[in-house]
């Protein structure tokens, strides 16, 4: 069975079609690529997904339930996690902090036992502490453990998005061009820990991304939009031969391919 | 001491457990809950004590045993500091293998020569980085039967007879406990205290890396005779960031810490080590110049992007520091008002200072491998870290000579250790004999005959003895020059001691094959232009104030003061200042600003005959490049300022 399953997505801002009868799946444990030129709806179809966006027809099945109706919250508990394509952390805490928010969703003291810390609260913190310094350790990212994160370098920040959207410990995690805006080194370690995220933790990755050769190189399967429409879907190899791709995607220079 | 001496020494003190298993089971019977070691992981400093140390090497080794590992044979370790790196060796030890410990960021050409040369059958590598390395190198070599992993991550998939995780290795060892009960305890007993140890390779500088074997008795004893003069606890603490395959960490994280029974900390990260330096607090560090020099330079950058309060406290409290350092060098009492003054500065800054860096505990800290400027090292005797100088190599487990807490002198290396005899041999070349020197090179004999002769370890390196006893190290042997009538200098050694003046950019030190020694020093044009501002001398370029005779005087007085340190025979009899500075661009300097030699006496040979003639100046006519194509035309007259001190006087 598909781990999500996407079927006959329509989503229209007044009379602009974003997402014209989207359909796909995906399968679990695999690395999924959304690719397409800009304002060709991977965003939104993204949105779809978390539940910031209603289509207007179709359904979402993630793991055999149909998840259409949900708030994006209640996405979150089912397991669904994501990243932006901006950074949206919280700059003036700390990694740790930014890392222990992303536990909330998990936590279940309220108000008066959090208050009295001392006895579940403080079980539950170790318990959550402990798994958030497990994705420090994932991620490397043990020297900057308490550093507020506003001060920290572009590529370091999406490294601790990442590390955030695996603190809800998700089994879908949907990537927001993860690697947009690093240089060489910094997209290299990025697309390990992708690999690793899925390889070692077992976790389901859709991922928008725009750097062809780390789409090619990590995923297990590609979507292609354009223009609110699929275009293609398939094994990479599959999809980069795609007369049709080539011409939507890449226009005049399918050497880009290579 | 004769080599007899032996006998009777601090070897002795350690009674039969005599090797590093057997030191491992005393410690772990007789301080079983004692923390012997600590990782940081997960944000918290994770603890093993001599009882779990012991376990997990028991566990391993016999895992070894079950994987076939043969006594006499060899096993590689290859990764950062962290426990398993040191149950590994241990293990190999017990059953009668040495370990070779390999650099965690050598490339692949230096791994495989290493690990093909050492014919390890077992290769226990910390995580894919390392794992990788050695699978592409598998096929060259072929008497590799096991690659053992430590951290499985990233190597889930990874599918080869040969590799093995190391929790399945001890999982071995326990089945193989159960099978033949009294084994561990049969192997350990089987170790001798003259049993190879650890093969340690060390970089050449030519050709292929050479390794000298140690044995229980050598690395032991130098432990026991450093602990003689410099006192190590149980009690203590040890951090261990620098690589394992050196034998000063080995020396360190290993052999001493098995004798006292300290306690070794591995930081969690490369990155984090600062920081956790200060967490741990240590009372024990070696490290070599490159670090006590960064520590020094971020001090510096940080005081000056500080609070104008915390800066002034600096700049108040650290000139009395340093007064007082300077008075222990000297080894004059420290007068009373000095004393108060230091403790206000103590609680003013020091307290701080040292609790930033992690130096509150410090007892002892060394440094060693290459020299430390004077300036670096008063920093650190200003805050009260009583840091030593060390000298050393390899082939005799490490360390022969060190400070004693009562003498202390920036430009020398210390006295010899117990049971250790250090001299000049006829060619200027530091030889030393202990029971610490090596067993020789590892397969290869004609490098062993040349290292050691007679029982004498020949060191390669150019010094001399103080009158006072204390080593000073020149420079590598074949990098020191002879005067005409033979006597030894390094010009190289002389530079370097004249450019820790402020007021010295550059200096060119000449006498080969000539009479005496001479200098030709640049003038720092910042430095000696304030200090010519604030004495009311007035100049135009850099040219007229090279050429001011109150500026002859005050680099006089700078050229004095390294001459008092210098050797009779090598001390400078004539200098004089250039009208400019060496510069890359006129190709007097390398581009990493090394003086080229060569080229400078060429280009400066008018100035050279006048240094070694009779004419008080010399008048020069010269015409100098810019870093843009245009020439200038220099006419000037060169003094030349004779020294009381030198030969030629």
């Amino acid at each position: 069975m598909s781990m999500l399953d996407v079927r006959g997505i329509i989503l229209h801002f007044r009379g602009v079609a974003a997402l014209s009868d989207v359909s796909f799946r995906v399968e679990p444990k695999t690395i999924h690529a959304i690719i397409g030129p800009n304002g060709a709806g991977k965003t939104s179809l993204l949105n779809c997904i978390s539940g910031v966006y209603r289509p207007q027809h179709g359904t979402i099945t993630f793991d055999g339930r149909d998840i259409s109706r949900l708030t994006p919250s209640a996405r979150t508990k089912l397991g669904i996690a994501r990243t932006f394509q901006n950074i949206a952390l919280f700059r003036g805490m700390t990694v740790l902090d930014n890392l222990l928010i992303g536990r909330h969703v998990h936590q279940r003291t309220g108000v008066l036992g959090g208050g009295l810390y001392w006895g579940f609260g403080q079980r539950e913190e170790i318990e959550h502490r402990a798994l958030v310094e497990d994705i420090i350790d994932f991620l490397e990212i043990q020297h900057i453990r308490k550093k507020v994160v506003g001060t920290l370098a572009y590529g370091l920040q999406k490294r601790v998005e990442l590390a955030r959207a695996l603190a809800l410990a998700p089994r879908l995690l949907l990537l927001d061009e993860p690697m947009a805006g690093m240089n060489a080194e910094e997209k290299e370690d990025m697309a390990r820990f992708v690999v690793e995220t899925a390889e070692e933790r077992g976790t389901t990755i859709v991922m928008i991304e725009h750097d062809m050769g780390v789409v090619m190189d990590l995923s297990n399967r590609v979507t292609v939009l354009n223009f609110g429409e699929k275009i293609a879907d398939g094994p990479p190899e599959e999809v980069q031969r795609s007369k049709l791709v080539q011409d939507a995607y890449l226009g005049e220079a399918p050497e880009l391919f290579a | 001491m004769t080599t007899d001496g032996t006998t009777v020494s601090s070897l002795d003190r350690l009674g039969q457990d005599d090797t590093f298993p057997k030191l491992l089971v005393r410690n772990a019977r007789t301080m079983p809950d004692k923390v012997a070691l600590r990782e940081k992981e997960f944000g918290i400093w994770q603890s093993f004590t001599w009882r779990d140390y012991h376990d997990h090497v028991r566990d391993f080794s016999l895992g070894l045993v079950a994987l076939g590992l043969q006594p006499g044979e060899n096993v590689a370790i290859i990764g950062e500091n962290r426990p398993e790196w040191v149950w590994s060796e241990i293990a190999a030890q017990a059953c009668g293998a040495a370990s070779v410990g390999l650099y965690q960021d050598s490339n692949l050409a230096d791994v495989a020569f290493v690990i093909d040369h050492c014919d390890a059958s077992v290769v226990v590598a910390e995580d894919q980085e390392q794992v990788d390395k050695i699978l592409d190198l598998l096929d060259k070599l072929p008497k590799v039967r096991w690659v053992v992993f430590t951290d499985p991550r990233g190597l889930r998939k990874y599918q080869h007879e040969k590799l093995i995780a190391f929790t399945d290795v001890e999982a071995r060892g326990r089945a193989l406990a159960a099978e033949r009960p009294g084994l561990w305890e049969a192997n350990v007993a089987r170790g001798k205290v003259t049993d190879l140890a650890i093969i340690s390779y060390t970089s050449g500088t030519t050709g292929f890396p050479k390794g000298a074997m140690l044995s229980f008795r050598n690395l032991l004893g130098m432990a026991m005779n450093l602990h003689a003069v410099d006192e190590k606890r149980p009690t203590d603490e040890f951090v261990s960031f620098l690589p394992l395959a050196w034998i000063g960490e080995q020396m360190m994280s290993l052999s001493t810490a098995l004798a006292i029974g300290f306690t070794v900390n591995f930081p969690e990260e490369t990155e984090t080590t600062a920081e956790n330096i200060r967490e741990i607090g240590p009372h024990v560090m070696f490290a070599p110049p490159r670090f006590w020099e960064s520590m020094t330079s971020t001090v510096q950058v940080k005081i000056m992007d500080t609070t104008p309060f915390k800066r002034f406290m600096f700049n108040l409290c650290m000139p009395i520091g340093r007064k007082v350092a300077d008075l222990r060098f000297e080894k004059k009492p420290v007068p009373f008002h000095w004393k108060v003054l230091y403790r206000l500065a103590y609680w003013g800054l020091f307290r701080a200072l040292r609790d930033r860096l992690g130096f509150t505990y410090i007892r002892s800290a060394s440094t060693g491998g290459a020299a430390l400027g004077p300036d670096v090292f008063g920093f650190f005797h200003a805050m009260g870290v009583r840091l030593k100088q060390i000298y050393g190599q390899t082939e005799i487990s490490g360390i022969s000579c060190i400070h004693r807490d009562d003498d202390i002198q920036s430009h020398t290396v210390g006295v010899p250790i117990p049971e250790t005899e250090v001299r000049i041999s006829e060619q200027g070349e530091i030889l030393s004999r202990s029971p610490s020197v090596f067993l020789g090179y590892y397969k290869n004999d004609e490098a062993t005959a040349k290292t050691v002769v007679d029982g004498w370890l020949h060191s390669g390196d150019a010094g001399y003895l103080a009158p006072d006893g204390q080593l000073v190290v020149i420079d590598r042997l074949k990098d020191v020059m002879k005067l005409a009538d033979g006597t030894q200098f390094s010009p190289q050694f002389i530079e370097n001691r004249l450019k820790f003046s402020p007021y010295v950019k550059e200096a060119v030190v000449v006498g080969h094959d000539r009479p005496f020694l001479t200098a030709m020093l640049c003038i720092d044009m910042g430095v000696v232009g304030k200090w010519a501002e604030k004495n009311r001398i007035s100049y135009t370029t850099y040219t007229d104030l090279s050429a001011k005779p109150q500026v002859y005087d005050l680099l006089q007085r700078e050229v004095d003061l390294v001459n008092e340190k210098l050797p009779d025979a090598a001390r400078i009899a004539k200098f004089v200042l250039l009208y400019k500075e060496l510069d890359a661009d006129d190709e007097e300097l390398t581009r990493t600003r090394k003086v080229r030699r060569g080229f400078v006496e060429e280009r400066y040979r008018e100035v050279i005959a006048a240094l070694y003639g009779d004419a008080p100046e010399v008048a020069i006519d010269t015409t100098i490049k810019f870093q843009d194509g245009k020439t200038t035309r220099i006419r000037t007259t060169l003094l030349v300022r004779k020294l009381t001190m030198g030969r030629a006087a």
